[in-house]
């Protein structure tokens, strides 16, 4: 599989914090990344570099070869990354199919096709019957998809899926889980950033584990679990010996 | 692909869709009722007020554009306005361009000062723009004031040079106003009606609902922001102009002062602001109140309008946050929502 999206030593800091040193790993096309980590690992601040949301200080972000690291969201979201928001941001004063519709005129000009474009993107994600629902009376696991058919509807080659599946019950997780598997079915590669191991860990083809800003590792989920790193990151020093 | 033929169908009931083609029927069937309703009356008080009014309906939903769709809150359109007014009137008595060519020269003069105060204020956020867009009115007020080219505090009279559609000019009769300020807002409404819909106005949405949502799905927000307020700066500008025409007398008290602008802001305001009825229906409570409060309470009674409106805005936002325009519930929406209800 080609490789897709490049992190190449990218670091950034907010007023002295070093949210991210020298980050480095690889996107295979196709593929579903999970970004993992401990809180304040820097998982939110790296999609932020990635989303274009923020410029890292030093490194690079490419996109099938091209930079698109310091260009701003627009120029990211144009080249072809699409990202969900950690605290849910919908557009409350829409519709459903509206909101969509937003994602869907970041490529198409004519009204009718782009309502046509998110309705078929709402399908996909399970929102068809809500379309004309205010956006602001959805339900929380409702309002997750909605982010998710609004990156979708811009027609994205990477799709960032920040916290996700956080704060649903096992059922919804579930759901969750099937959304993103229709999801890279339909081609988007995806990186997603998650607390929830148990979810996470079948889903994903690779892992990068943060930690304190760094990568601690990279690899296949199974391994970077048994990784006595990880474990002394996530529970401390005593668990590292079981 | 196999969904693409039921999306279609599906589209064609959206609630979201066919809202917007009610609104047009029902557009055209207001038009119609306005044009005929002053056929009646002969009574010149009354023509004044329903002028007065229509000219504020299409007032708001210029600044509607603005203030409700993109979120950016003017308490500075007194200034557009009065740029229109003055532009298209000095054209007229200086260089003899008939004021109905000189209206869209004086809305482009509008529309550029909005881009100008745009320039550096869209760079604030929430009420910092709004502040900023007080004092600019308030410089451009004093600026007038003291500008003798434009008369200063005297003002400008237009001269009556006989009737004539080409300058906009009737004393026999209130009713070629009637059908200008008609036609007016009727464009206002017309042109809000079809931004709305397209991606510029969906942008705007996603501007003020959420910025960083918005440029997450490629919306550039600064561009945004300046061509909304180009457009309502150009439509607020065109709506001075025939403002001064009717009037046949301007100064910057009456075409600058920031009372204005928030006459200007109050209907849609009051209606419900980023909706396409909010201004009209804001302005048809509005403009009459007012203009009976003053006519009542006379000279002396100078402020007890505006505390009518203060009393009201504050009414309106405990019982009805999102305007008097949420009283009306869609047809379509009822029926969606008797459905949704039958199927619970």
């Amino acid at each position: 599989m080609a490789t897709l999206l490049e992190v190449d030593g990218v670091s950034k800091s907010f007023g002295g914090v070093a949210a991210n040193v020298d980050i480095t790993f690889n996107v295979e096309e196709g593929a579903i990344l999970g970004l993992i980590g401990p809180n304040g690992a820097g998982k939110t601040s790296l999609f932020n570099s990635i989303s274009g949301e923020v410029t890292p200080d030093k490194g690079e972000i490419r996109l099938r070869g091209k930079r698109i690291s310091g260009l701003g969201p627009v120029a990211c979201s144009r080249a072809g990354v699409a990202r969900t928001f950690q605290v849910v941001r919908s557009f409350d004063s829409m519709s459903v199919l509206e909101n969509v519709m937003v994602g869907a005129f970041s490529h198409i000009n004519r009204a009718r096709e782009a309502a046509r474009h998110a309705l078929h993107t709402l399908d996909i994600c399970g929102l068809g019957a809500r379309a004309d629902t205010p956006a602001h009376s959805l339900t929380p696991p409702e309002k997750r998809r909605l982010e998710v058919a609004r990156a979708l509807a811009t027609n994205p080659t990477v799709l960032l899926l920040d916290e996700m599946l956080t704060g649903l019950t096992p059922t919804e997780a579930q759901a969750g889980v099937q959304l993103i598997r229709d999801v890279r079915r339909n081609g988007v590669t995806v990186v997603m950033v998650e607390h929830v191991m148990e979810v996470l860990l079948p889903l994903i083809d690779d892992a990068v584990v943060l930690n304190l800003g760094r990568v601690l590792t990279v690899g296949k989920p199974t391994d970077v679990v048994r990784n006595p790193e990880v474990i002394r990151a996530y529970l401390g020093d005593r668990y590292v010996a079981a | 692909m196999e969904l693409t033929a039921p999306v279609s169908l599906r589209l064609g009931h959206s609630a979201t869709i066919r809202r917007r083609q009610h609104a047009l029927i029902l557009g055209a069937v207001l038009i119609v009722a306005l044009g005929l309703l002053p056929l009646p009356i002969h009574d010149v008080y009354t023509q004044n007020l329903i002028i007065l009014t229509l000219l504020f309906a299409g007032l708001a939903q210029a600044w509607n554009i603005l203030g409700g769709y993109c979120g950016q809150i003017s308490l500075g359109h007194a200034l557009y306005f009065g740029i229109g007014g003055y532009v298209s009137t000095l054209l007229y008595l200086r260089l003899g361009i008939p004021p109905t060519l000189g209206m869209f020269v004086g809305g482009a003069f509008g529309a550029m000062a909005a881009l100008l105060v745009g320039w550096p204020c869209f760079r604030l956020s929430g009420h910092y723009y709004a502040i900023a867009t007080v004092v600019i009115g308030e410089i451009g007020y004093l600026l007038f004031l003291n500008w003798d080219f434009v008369g200063g505090a005297n003002g400008l009279y237009i001269p009556f040079k006989g009737e004539s559609l080409i300058a906009l000019q009737f004393r026999t009769s209130k009713l070629p106003f009637h059908y200008a300020a008609l036609i007016y807002a009727a464009a206002c409404w017309f042109i809000a009606w079809v931004v709305e819909g397209s991606r510029y106005g969906f942008a705007w949405r996603a501007v003020k609902d959420d910025v960083v949502a918005a440029r997450s799905l490629a919306v550039r927000i600064f561009p945004s922001k300046m061509l909304a307020a180009a457009l309502s700066g150009l439509l607020t500008g065109i709506g001075g102009a025939i403002y001064a025409q009717y009037v046949g007398y301007l100064d910057p008290e009456s075409m600058m002062s920031g009372t204005l602008s928030i006459l200007i802001a109050l209907p849609a305001v009051l209606g419900g602001v980023g909706t396409l009825w909010g201004p009209l229906l804001g302005a048809a409570v509005l403009t009459p109140v007012s203009e009976l409060l003053r006519s009542y309470l006379g000279g002396s009674g100078r402020g007890v309008d505006l505390m009518f409106y203060g009393a009201l805005i504050m009414a309106v936002s405990l019982a009805r946050p999102a305007g008097l325009v949420s009283l009306f519930v869609w047809p379509g929406q009822a029926k969606l929502r008797r459905r949704r209800g039958d199927a619970a």
